[in-house]
């Protein structure tokens, strides 16, 4: 299903639909809980789990200390155990402290065991820039994840896409890490009542078009559509393609798209170097090379800490009009 | 074996089977070690010879519904809770019979389905574990009406209490009452380093008062004073009583890798005979034959049979098959039907 499927009876902000895909994913399963730092009579920093304590009660939705290795350790524990745990690393940022428990623990369990192990773990956490919260509260670390075998990774960039993608996890075997975008938490979206989940590993064609594939995640998604219809207006015709599942990739869409536009533009907000974009971008060479009609090419932060000061922050994100012009140079029109 | 810590005294029976628990650990590690040094077994071993104790003491106390989270150091572990060495032979030569079918090797050996979460080859990475696991049996008695509770038992070395890792998990533990034993095998080293230079405390149970919780020291070289130790540490677990931290002083009697080695200087063979002298299992075998509980013959007869099912599981091991390549993608994911 796609945003556009989505019956248009009701429209959520993206916070809410945050909350409702949590609540909804602990009513259908008694062994759910949910752990993390402010997320029980708090509802986190974020507002984004108001209510869950009330409703489901200590013993569910549980305060941690602040201990995001411990975090992450009580998640392979339990879930290896029979549990499926549910929990929230604030700020993205924080998964440096607890990348052992994720990387060496969480990702490698079944493997190393023989299959022997299941690890029904969905790890939520805030990612972005935007907010001015500077180099330690504001980066995309996605490609950290999505080079880690044994991990899948969703970036949800709607209402629709957000509830849907924690409902997914939540039901998953497997341990999945839906990294939100904190600058969308205010954006609305038509998000249907009952529970529904995401295929994973599909990417979603967010517009259609002819001379030119953008292929975007995260709040980057937002940006590209922009820069469609920027283009749009100087007669480019633009396919946006939004992988939603950073792992597993869904290639197949890309080089579909890429095969009948004969350009390809890959952005993200996380730096350039070593982003998922280098990967995008390497796949697209490798299976679509002799339908290209220029090197693929990127939009995407700088080689910077995010920094602080607005003027600075916003020069860092990559913005439509950034995106419309990298467009028009590959394309020979700039 | 559970609920035996009521009585301080140990009954014959858990006598017999501290000894045999710990004579299955000894022979396990000598064999293993030897196989390493004619490089049957591939990779590093890291033996648990000299801390037989400890591993023995607990598990005595455990049923296949209590777990426990190991260390790199985790062979002794898996034996005292009922590893079978067939199975465990085959994992240390990577067969396709071995507890983890051969992907997770020596540092990796795991019986998910007796309790036993895994050997580990990062440092206090198994405390936090050991406290999701302990969540998880606090979570489903409560469901399930218990008033007993699995207990989880994460072990870890001295070194490992300097990590975050073992601080996160402890002070979770003991802010929600979890059933949690950790168990500190202090052996003086962290790797090839003295306690007393990575260290300030010499006993690492006083940090347990800054968690809240109990911490005792236990003699690692006596099985019976881990027993009781642990015991009743265990029963507070079980009751919903909290974490406890048992701290057992132990000794390694081989080096941190194999059994002879990597040829660093690092202590004394004074030091290590003055430990050799406290064997653990020497120690218990003369008590079960002063108290008159088996034979110096019934002592003999437990080894030799430990040794044959030894041959017999090195043969077994030996004669397995490899894994197959063309399955070295398996098992990165759990199935689906969607995918």
């Amino acid at each position: 299903m796609t945003t556009a499927d989505a019956p248009a009876e009701r429209q959520l902000v993206y916070t809410l639909a945050i909350t409702e895909g949590v609540r909804q994913a602990l009513q259908e399963d008694p062994l759910a809980f949910m752990a993390g730092e402010d997320i029980g009579e708090a509802g986190s920093v974020f507002g984004i789990y108001r209510g869950l304590y009330d409703e489901f009660g200590p013993d569910r939705v549980l305060d941690t200390p602040i201990s995001e290795s411990g975090i992450i350790g009580l998640a392979v524990g339990a879930g290896a155990t029979g549990l499926k745990p549910i929990v929230d690393i604030m700020f993205m940022d924080f998964i440096g402290e607890c990348m052992d428990e994720i990387v060496n623990q969480l990702a490698k369990m079944r493997y190393m065991f023989g299959g022997k192990a299941t690890l029904p773990v969905t790890v939520l956490t805030m990612s972005g820039a935007g907010l001015n919260l500077a180099a330690q509260h504001s980066q995309s670390l996605e490609a950290w994840l999505c080079h880690t075998p044994g991990l899948k990774v969703v970036m949800p960039a709607t209402a629709y896409d957000v509830k849907g993608a924690i409902i997914t996890a939540a039901r998953e075997p497997n341990p999945v890490f839906v990294v939100m975008c904190k600058g969308l938490m205010a954006l609305p979206g038509d998000v249907p009542e009952e529970p529904y989940t995401l295929p994973i590993g599909k990417a979603k064609v967010v517009r259609e078009g002819e001379g030119l594939t953008i292929v975007a995640h995260g709040r980057m998604i937002h940006e590209a559509t922009k820069a469609a219809d920027l283009l749009e207006a100087d007669g480019v015709s633009v396919e946006v393609i939004d992988p939603l599942w950073l792992q597993p990739l869904d290639t197949e869409t890309i080089i579909n798209s890429v095969s009948k536009t004969h350009n390809a533009l890959v952005v993200h907000e996380a730096v350039r170097f070593g982003g998922i974009g280098a990967e995008i971008a390497a796949q697209i060479a490798e299976l679509s090379f002799d339908y290209l009609d220029a090197p693929v090419a990127r939009v995407a932060a700088p080689f910077s800490p995010v920094p602080f000061s607005p003027v600075l922050e916003q020069s860092y994100v990559p913005n439509a009009e950034r995106i419309a012009t990298e467009a028009k140079r590959i394309l020979g029109l700039g | 074996m559970a609920n035996t810590s009521q009585a301080m005294e140990p009954s014959e029976e858990v006598l017999k089977d501290l000894h045999f628990r710990m004579v299955r650990i000894r022979h396990f590690e000598e064999e293993a070690g030897k196989l390493m040094e004619q490089g049957k077994s591939p990779g590093a071993l890291h033996l648990y010879i000299g801390e037989e104790a400890v591993a023995s003491g607990v598990m005595v106390h455990l049923s296949d519904n209590d777990q426990i989270t190991s260390t790199h150091r985790g062979h002794g572990h898996l034996v005292a809770k009922g590893g079978e060495f067939k199975r465990m032979y085959a994992e240390l030569f990577g067969r396709e019979t071995g507890y983890n079918k051969g992907r997770g090797g020596s540092m990796h050996i795991s019986n998910v389905d007796a309790g036993m979460l895994g050997a580990n080859g990062i440092v206090a990475a198994g405390p936090p574990i050991a406290v999701g696991a302990a969540f998880s049996n606090k979570y489903l008695a409560r469901i399930e009406g218990r008033d007993q509770m699995n207990v989880a038992v994460p072990f870890f070395g001295d070194g490992a209490t300097n990590e975050g890792a073992f601080h996160e998990a402890a002070n979770m533990a003991a802010v929600w009452k979890l059933p949690v034993v950790f168990v500190c095998e202090n052996n003086g080293f962290g790797e090839f380093t003295r306690q007393e230079d990575h260290q300030a405390i010499s006993d690492i149970a006083d940090r347990a008062a800054g968690y809240g919780m109990p911490g005792v020291i236990c003699d690692g070289m006596d099985a019976v004073a881990v027993w009781e130790a642990a015991g009743e540490a265990i029963e507070r677990a079980r009751n919903g009583e909290g974490p406890t931290l048992v701290e057992c002083k132990t000794y390694r009697f081989v080096d941190h890798v194999g059994l002879s080695g990597i040829g660093l200087h690092y202590r004394t063979d004074e030091e290590l005979e003055a430990w050799r002298a406290r064997d653990p299992i020497e120690q218990h075998e003369k008590r079960l034959i002063e108290l008159g509980v088996m034979t110096q013959d019934e002592v003999q007869a437990v080894h030799d049979a430990v040794m044959e099912d030894i041959a017999e599981s090195i043969e077994f091991a030996e004669n397995s098959p490899l894994p197959d390549p063309a399955d070295l993608l398996n098992d990165v994911y759990t199935p689906t039907a969607a995918s």
